[in-house]
């Protein structure tokens, strides 16, 4: 046993460090310390700088532009986006709709999306929840039926991140409303936003943003080959992606910094025991999740095997280690400051209490472990 | 990067795994605590595995292993609850080895590694808590006056490592066990414990102070996080089957939601447990200097302290009622991870360490 990187790892982050300092744009990265908005722009100019170095999507294939790196070295470099303060990277086209083109798509729909996606051309979202469908995810009712070489689609959807710079959208639909199991009733399709009859509609979250949406399907012609993997089988898709490698779910590296700028914006209250003691126990929370995130890599080094319902106990711990920072940064803020940081932490705190819910929220997460692992 | 055992570690943690399964199970237990409080048998298995001699240096008779090679042991100790007082022997045994003479070593540890001498530590005093620091206990002119209760082992053992004010500040010396008066009881999770009295009882000098002391409650601090990690996964495992087995309202109570998600919580606490316990042991034997062990240890004794309380109450209270009972394991899992989850210091104790480094 030994818990410290090989020399070649140590290299190899170095690597990666030397590089982040020397390329990640200052005004990016002091926007992320100001807790700021970032625009579609920045995303986007974040996203090109790392497709020059090559390394937007080191997961994948090689062929289509994957750096070939081992997943101790992909962890590392994700580690160190964070840790860095760069930007995020918006996963919906890099590791939600390219590994299930690379794992359903048709070779015209690979040489189509995928460097397109790797060079940033298009932005996009995801087409999941619906009003009445959350984590009930299968009974979802927007519907896309089938006319001559075209699918009609009428519907909502909801909760859409970032839908509003948004080129694409890859929805789950409902292509037939007959079957009885109401899994095989859905598809997965990709959908131009740009497409009549679509309408985007911002929902402002409780810090004021603008991050989420509604988007209305009325009429919208969506061409049939833009369906991925046969008609009906939209749950096998979405399925497979639930449990596609994702092993950024903890977000360790971002933690980390938080905690170090906590850290040092909580100075003052070095002396205040029951504050001091809340923040070593989420430090020791964070640190006993990053060696757990290890011991699964570790595992899946050597066994092949993906991680499976590990993915949902890294989101259940980082997402609460995510939130209990920033309430301790808003505690740390004096009550009496009104400066842009002050009122930023703030607003960071409302801002982050989605954390717990999104991406299927942690109820649903021990659902999945209860089912999964544990086998009740 | 590697969490694995090496090979070694891995085949005697899988032998010790083995013979608790065969001659260590909840009835051989019973047995073992209904009388004397150890068997003397099992102590000897112990020495045939190698298990006695783990931290004995090689030149006397033993492997000079250290805690990450103790890790996989001691789990399988947290699993069957052994009541043998090995610890107390590991780390008086290593405190001999790093700070006794050549005679001293060479009398004692090949014993111990032969299974043939038991040994216990004896440092904490009344009111003391957890503090280190605060030690009455005199010697002077070859002689220990002073009292040293709740000693773990003490009653069977033939000698103790015991720290007193000397010349020189705190010191340790050894001490014959049969040259203190003994007050026998068991603790709270059975095991053999004395308060022990000295007066005027021959000692001889070990080259060792506080930092010393500081250093084993430390390696006695990662081997209680190892032990916990696997009383922990009995305790989980025990109330995992249970949920599964338990009909109420005509159903397993497992397919409610509601407990579902209480036992995937301990399952996870269980993972983050295990976690800091490879991080205090392998920063037991590998860190750069005694703050970054001291670090690693109180931060794993921290996280191992809050998994022990939350997941020994949760599991007998997701037994109901049976899990009260003195017949379910799972009731003697519960005392033995209350007293683990405050051996070598607790939680509170542990954070301000934690805090003040």
């Amino acid at each position: 046993m030994d818990l410290n990187y090989s020399a070649e790892e140590l290299a190899f982050r170095d690597e990666v460090r030397a590089w982040l300092r020397a390329n990640l744009p200052a005004d990016l990265r002091e926007k992320g310390e100001r807790y700021a908005h970032l625009s579609r722009d920045d995303l986007l100019r974040w996203h090109k700088i790392l497709a020059r170095q090559g390394w937007v999507a080191p997961a994948w294939p090689k062929e289509w532009g994957g750096t070939g790196w081992n997943v101790v070295q992909r962890y590392i470099f994700e580690e160190e986006l964070g840790f860095a303060g760069a930007p995020p990277l918006i996963p919906f086209g890099l590791t939600m709709c390219a590994p299930v083109l690379l794992r359903f798509g048709t070779e015209a729909q690979k040489k189509r999306f995928l460097p397109r996606i790797y060079h940033g051309e298009d932005f996009w979202c995801q087409g999941y929840s619906e009003p009445g469908s959350g984590s009930d995810l299968a009974s979802l009712k927007t519907k896309a039926l089938r006319q001559g070489d075209h699918y009609v689609v009428n519907g909502q959807k909801i909760w859409t991140t970032l839908g509003h710079y948004a080129d694409w959208i890859f929805c789950l639909v409902r292509t037939d409303p007959g079957v009885a199991k109401r899994q095989e009733g859905i598809s997965f399709l990709l959908i131009d936003m740009k497409t009549p009859g679509i309408t985007v509609r911002p929902l402002i979250l409780m810090d004021g943003a603008h991050e989420v949406n509604e988007v209305f399907f009325d009429e919208v012609k969506v061409p049939a080959e833009n369906l991925v993997h046969e008609e009906g089988k939209g749950w096998t898709v979405a399925k497979y992606l639930l449990g596609y490698e994702r092993m950024n779910t903890g977000r360790i590296g971002e933690s980390k910094r938080q905690l170090a700028r906590l850290k040092e914006y909580a100075a003052h209250m070095k002396e205040d025991v029951r504050f001091r003691d809340r923040l070593s126990r989420l430090e020791i929370e964070l640190t006993a999740l990053e060696i757990t995130n290890l011991r699964f890599l570790d595992r899946m080094r050597r066994t092949g095997q993906p991680p499976g319902a590990d993915v949902s106990m890294l989101k259940i711990k980082g997402t609460e280690i995510q939130q209990g920072l920033t309430e301790l940064m808003m505690e740390a803020t004096d009550p009496a400051a009104s400066d842009e940081l002050a009122q930023a932490i703030r607003k960071r705190y409302l801002n982050m209490r989605k954390t717990t819910i999104y991406a299927g929220s942690n109820e649903i997460q021990r659902n999945i472990i209860a089912k999964m692992t544990l086998g009740l | 990067m590697n969490f694995d055992y090496n090979e070694e570690q891995q085949l005697l943690a899988d032998s010790v795994r083995r013979y608790m399964g065969k001659a260590y199970d909840f009835e051989s237990r019973k047995k073992i605590v209904a009388g004397e409080g150890w068997s003397a048998q099992v102590w000897a298995q112990f020495a045939e595995m190698g298990l006695t001699g783990l931290v004995v240096p090689a030149e006397q008779g033993g492997f000079g292993g250290g805690a990450v090679d103790l890790m996989g042991v001691m789990e399988a100790f947290g699993e069957a609850l052994v009541v043998e007082p090995y610890v107390p022997t590991v780390l008086a045994a290593r405190l001999v080895a790093r700070a006794g003479s050549a005679a001293q070593k060479q009398a004692i540890l090949p014993a111990v590694a032969e299974g043939r001498t038991k040994l216990a530590l004896a440092h904490t005093e009344k009111g003391a808590r957890y503090r280190l620091e605060s030690v009455h206990t005199s010697f002077s002119q070859g002689k220990i006056t002073g009292q040293k209760p709740a000693v773990i082992g003490a009653p069977i053992a033939d000698k103790v490592v015991v720290s007193a004010h000397g010349p020189d500040g705190i010191g340790l010396y050894l001490v014959e066990r049969a040259h203190a008066k003994a007050k026998a009881w068991r603790t709270i999770d059975e095991r053999l414990a004395a308060d022990l009295a000295f007066q005027d009882a021959p000692a001889e000098k070990l080259q060792a102070g506080l930092d010393l002391v500081e250093e084993a409650f430390d390696f006695g601090a990662a081997l209680a996080c190892a032990e916990a990690v696997g009383a922990m996964k009995f305790a989980c495992d025990a109330t995992l089957e249970y949920l599964k087995t338990r009909k109420q309202f005509g159903v397993p109570i497992g397919t409610f939601q509601a407990l579902q998600h209480r036992i995937v919580d301990l399952y996870i606490e269980h993972e983050q447990a295990k976690s800091m316990a490879c991080l205090a042991c392998s920063k037991m034997d590998q860190a750069a200097d005694a703050r970054e062990r001291a670090r690693a240890v109180s931060s794993a004794k921290i996280k191992i302290a809050d998994a022990a309380r939350r997941i020994s109450q949760e599991s007998v209270q997701l037994h109901g009622g049976m899990g009260m009972s003195e017949e379910l394991k799972v009731s003697h899992t519960f005392r033995r991870l209350t007293a683990l989850a405050t051996e070598f210091g607790d939680a509170d104790t542990h954070l301000g360490r934690f805090a003040s480094l």
